[in-house]
């Protein structure tokens, strides 16, 4: 059995007063596409949250490679955040900077990188998403769909291991959706790294995901393949699909 | 019943305790950000730019029709003495002391101060400042310290900007227009400002400039603290950074003052 | 807005700025650019009520300096004044500095007595002759003394 790139045990989180994950276990292995579906609510963006280091688990642990986060030295934490890259759920450009200048951030700020050699990459990351010819534009110029796919590129500009999206489909058209999703797939399969999605689109989104993990009520309820999925017999999970108010 | 009021007075006290170390955290990490590398020069004259630039034609406004009703004020209470060709004197000195600094710092508040609270605010609600930590930016000296170097750079200059149009202002309508001489009025403008009154008219442009865009920012960035996430929100918290920001101008001037003289 | 446009109102607010602030000090402070335009003597008085930090030093009704400290001298019990006379007026060891008013109201100044001597006072020196301020009320006080008196 290999071990999880990503391991979450017994994690619990509250705000205030309100519990959001009880006792939450999910294994998340190298390269492949983790899909999470839930009711809004349930806690899907805390679980990314996690993961990356926004919000921080009351209890429990979530491993990384089998070794606890939480123990891991600083250069190694470090290192591990350096492969993560998250797509926000509005996309949170900066209104304030061009297109170029949003997609180059993430390099810029490190200034790991020499100017020519994050201007290479960013151009190269605009033309593989299609975005040449808007890099002195502003995000409020551009359609929800371009939008998004500045978003992409902005969380692919920095080679990420794993890509942690956030209903990256959301206040999309249909058709648009589906683009978005084989966009995700086209990706992930040409730079191999791990895609945690959270998602609504049911049931478009079983043909990205390789595995589905359904979270209610703060822990995961079930975790499978989509063959698993549509073989299960569980009551919660088929009356979430079928839209049926629990 | 008494328990349980001194309970929640005890609350109380905690959490205006707990917001006020937030408060001067967050400044002194925006402070120490300032000098750290690379310096982020691009951001810095964009917002002075925002912050000083901009605020040129409604300061020249504020500040010819504040010397020129001052002018026109002290005309009429001076000539009541006989002493009205102290004019000058009167105009200048309140200009540059007080009314200067203070209705500088206040316009700048008004036009700069608030828009940096909802534009942080925004950013806050629609996960941008979440974004940026994700990209190992501290949100911090990415969006305060390029600010508060811009204001402490551009409220000084705006000041003075006021001072010379506000004294041109009282020149308007004392001397054009209620016929003071000319040379009286400017003479005693030379006469009765001391190096020391201009002096006293910058340390408060510095101070009202930290003032001001701390709080701003201050509320901007911890919207989802007080006033909770959505448009409300940031509505909430821009109010409270401009009142805050008021207050707290007319605060400092006193105290600044009182130590001062 | 672009860049360029930008980086030029910025500049623009910069150098208003920094003319206004000038103005300010330089004409307003006056604050001379050129140093040691003005050199400093200094005078002891019994009373010196009444003037301040900054008031005009003036010979036969011109400006020449300013008082640039007011301190009191502890061992003689005396009111010490330094003041700061423009360089090209030299004055001459038996001049008579006394404390006078502007007006009714007015301001405190020091009023220099022009002397005959051909010892000139050096930087630094002191003014030896001093008259006080003018005490209005123990005037009146001599003043009603004397009557009683008569």
């Amino acid at each position: 059995m290999t071990i999880p790139l990503i391991q979450f045990i017994d994690v619990s989180k509250s705000f205030g007063a309100s519990p959001v994950l009880k006792g939450l276990n999910l294994s998340i292995y190298t390269g492949e596409i983790i899909v999470v579906i839930g009711k809004s609510g349930t806690g899907k963006s805390v679980l990314l949250k996690h993961i990356i280091g926004l919000v921080q688990q009351d209890s429990g642990q979530i491993l990384i490679e089998g070794k606890p986060l939480s123990q891991l030295s600083a250069v190694d934490r470090k290192s591990f955040y350096r492969k993560l890259s998250y797509m926000f759920q509005d996309n949170a450009l900066f209104d304030f900077m061009s297109i170029y200048d949003n997609i180059a951030l993430p390099l810029m700020e490190d200034s790991i990188f020499p100017k020519h050699q994050v201007k290479k990459k960013v151009l190269e990351r605009m033309e593989q998403l299609g975005l040449i010819g808007i890099e002195e534009k502003f995000p409020a110029q551009l359609s929800g769909g371009m939008r998004k796919r500045v978003a992409l590129a902005r969380a692919l500009v920095i080679d990420p291991k794993i890509v942690l999206f956030d209903e990256p489909t959301t206040g999309l058209d249909p058709v648009r959706k589906k683009k978005v999703h084989s966009m995700i797939q086209e990706y992930q399969k040409k730079f191999e790294f791990t895609a945690v999605i959270v998602s609504h689109d049911i049931p478009e989104i079983f043909n990205v995901a390789q595995r589905i993990a359904m979270l209610d009520e703060g822990t995961i309820k079930f975790e499978g393949s989509k063959k698993d999925i549509l073989d299960s017999h569980s009551k919660i999970l088929n009356d979430f699909i079928e839209g049926k108010d629990v | 019943m008494l328990i349980k009021s001194i309970e929640k007075f005890g609350k109380k006290i905690l959490s205006l305790l707990e917001s006020m170390g937030r408060a001067i955290l967050f400044f002194l990490t925006g402070m120490m950000h300032i000098f750290t590398l690379p310096v982020q020069f691009a951001k810095i004259i964009d917002q002075t730019w925002f912050i000083g630039s901009k605020s040129i034609f409604v300061i020249i406004l504020t500040g010819l029709f504040t010397g020129m009703v001052l002018g026109l004020q002290g005309y009429y209470s001076l000539v009541k003495v006989g002493s009205e060709a102290a004019l000058g004197a009167a105009v200048a000195l309140t200009l540059i002391s007080e009314l200067g600094p203070v209705f500088t710092a206040i316009m700048v508040t008004a036009r700069a101060g608030s828009s940096m609270a909802a534009e942080i605010g925004i950013m806050r609600i629609s996960e941008q400042i979440d974004a940026l930590k994700t990209m190992h930016i501290n949100p911090v000296r990415f969006l305060f310290s390029p600010r508060i170097i811009a204001a402490v750079i551009s409220f000084p200059l705006l000041t003075a900007l006021f001072d010379v149009v506000g004294i041109i202002g009282g020149f308007i309508s004392g001397s054009i227009m209620l016929g003071i001489n000319q040379h009286v009025y400017m003479d005693t403008v030379i006469q009765s400002i001391k190096i020391h009154d201009i002096n006293l008219g910058f340390y408060k442009a510095f101070a009202f400039a930290v003032v001001t865009t701390t709080i701003c920012c201050y509320r901007g960035y911890y919207t989802h603290l007080y006033s909770g996430f959505g448009a409300r929100g940031v509505s909430l918290s821009t109010t409270n950074a401009v009142v805050q920001s008021c207050i707290s101008i007319f605060v400092f001037d006193y105290i600044i003052t009182f130590f001062w003289i | 807005m672009n860049k360029r446009k930008i980086e030029f109102y910025v500049g623009l607010f910069v150098s208003i700025g920094i003319l206004c602030t000038g103005y300010l000090f330089i004409v307003l402070g006056e604050i001379s650019l050129v140093r040691d335009k003005q050199y400093q003597v200094y005078a002891f008085f019994t009373s010196v009520s009444g003037l301040k930090t900054g008031a005009k030093i003036e010979m036969v009704g011109v400006q020449i300096g300013t008082v640039s400290k007011v301190s009191i001298d502890k061992e003689r019990l005396l009111a010490k004044v330094e003041f700061r006379i423009d360089k090209n007026i030299e004055l001459s060891e038996d001049v008579i500095a006394s404390v006078k008013t502007s007006g009714i109201i007015g301001q405190k100044y020091i009023d220099i007595l022009p002397g005959g001597s051909d010892i000139m006072i050096e930087p630094g020196e002191e003014i030896f002759n001093t008259e006080s301020s003018l005490d209005i009320e123990s005037l009146v006080r001599k003043f009603i003394f004397n009557t009683e008196n008569k």
